[in-house]
């Protein structure tokens, strides 16, 4: 089981793939998505968002305004107005 | 005589140069136009994503927001225009002006006062010229607008929406677009922006797809408060985009009819022109030969 992954902002989509988990900061603090998690409608606090991917690789991206995050049966989407990939993976 | 001739020359010659005008502009829109289409496809996915996350909130929480509440007395209307910057587009902005034109009626019919709102250079000198007020004009970005664009729309519409009436606050807005169907057809639209009736997205969920129970972070109240004006502003985004593949099409489909005429006023002239040497060439051979006959009788 893995998790769908969708990063859009608001003129593309900035990265779609599989992830094994998603870590972003909402409003009310961090939150690491694991598959099976329930379905939540979080708000985003500007910074980073993680993304692990199921090789093992790493995305991050950088989400400035304020965005959200939705989760529902293993598909993550993470909305901002502006959002981008940071350059270098951690 | 020889005048005739000359003055046929020049008007080829200025035809053809305006022809080229003509052409080097419909290339032009022609090579944006793709780049607007895939503009207004990549907002797709921002678009359904917010689409589906308010009408998630709207569905499972008995939330009212004052953007979704209609108000009791409707006094004042605002009325946003989106038309282009530059002509040359055919009918694409009177178009739109006409059809906000009948909008203003209706609703000053229905005994409401409208503020209008204008994005477009073409729109802003159309009201000017009829010393009508402008609430809010934008210009400058109406062949490719930025999210950015909307965004500043948005909260300025969203900003009026919240004001009471008495500060000259507005009880409803409308968008005026131009929505692109194909490229033979597009078509002006009106569509009420606020208040809010949340519809599905353009497509809707498979019908054995339900809507999950989601839990909200940090509450219901709170993420439909933020998710509602990004939602007003992608409504605004997509309107925009729509607009501008519009105009663009209407662009060229305008410069390619002016340049197909330009080419057949070119060929008309230069008949009219060769009419004009034969002529000549005539005149004086016969002048020549009755000369001569008058030399030798």
């Amino acid at each position: 089981m893995t998790l769908q992954v969708e990063l859009v902002s608001a003129e593309a989509k900035v990265w779609s793939g599989t992830a094994r988990m998603v870590i972003a900061r909402t409003s009310e603090g961090e939150i690491g998505v694991l598959t099976g998690h329930e379905p939540t409608l979080a708000l985003l606090a500007p910074g980073k968002v993680t993304i692990r991917g199921e090789d093992g690789s790493t995305v991050v991206a950088e989400v400035e305004d304020g965005g959200f995050l939705s989760i529902d049966h293993d598909r993550v989407t993470v909305v901002a107005d502006t959002a981008a990939l940071a350059d270098s993976a951690v | 005589m020889a005048g005739q001739q000359r003055v046929y020359r020049a008007r080829i010659r200025s035809t053809a140069s305006l022809e080229k005008i003509f052409r080097a502009m419909e290339l032009i829109a022609s090579s944006r136009i793709s780049k607007a289409r895939q503009s207004v496809a990549s907002s797709t996915p921002y678009a359904r994503a917010i689409s589906r996350a308010v009408s998630a909130v709207a569905t499972y929480s008995d939330v009212d927001h004052i953007l979704t509440t209609e108000k009791e007395s409707v006094r004042r209307a605002a009325v946003l225009v989106i038309t282009a910057d530059r002509g040359m587009a055919g009918a694409y902005s009177s178009n739109a002006l006409k059809a906000s034109e009948q909008l203003r009626e209706r609703l000053e019919d229905e005994g409401k006062q409208v503020a209008t709102y204008v994005t477009g250079r073409k729109g802003v000198g159309f009201l000017r010229f009829r010393k009508r007020d402008i609430a809010a004009e934008w210009t400058g970005f109406s062949d490719a607008p930025k999210y950015e664009d909307a965004r500043t729309i948005g909260d300025t519409l969203v900003d009026a929406f919240l004001q009471d009436y008495e500060d000259g606050g507005v009880d409803e807005i409308h968008i005026v677009y131009t929505r692109f169907v194909s490229m033979v057809t597009q078509q002006p639209e009106i569509v009420r922006l606020l208040p809010l009736e949340v519809v599905e997205g353009t497509e809707p969920p498979a019908p054995d797809e339900l809507l999950p129970l989601y839990a909200f972070e940090p509450n219901p109240a709170e993420v439909l408060d933020a998710l509602l004006p990004k939602y007003v502003n992608s409504r605004i985004y997509n309107a925009l985009l729509q607009s501008s593949a519009s105009e663009l099409a209407s662009r060229q489909r305008a410069m390619k009819s002016a340049s197909d005429n330009a080419k057949e006023l070119i060929r008309t002239y230069t008949r009219l022109a060769n009419q004009a040497r034969q002529a000549e060439i005539t005149q004086e051979i016969s002048e020549i030969v009755g000369g001569a006959d008058a030399l030798a009788s």
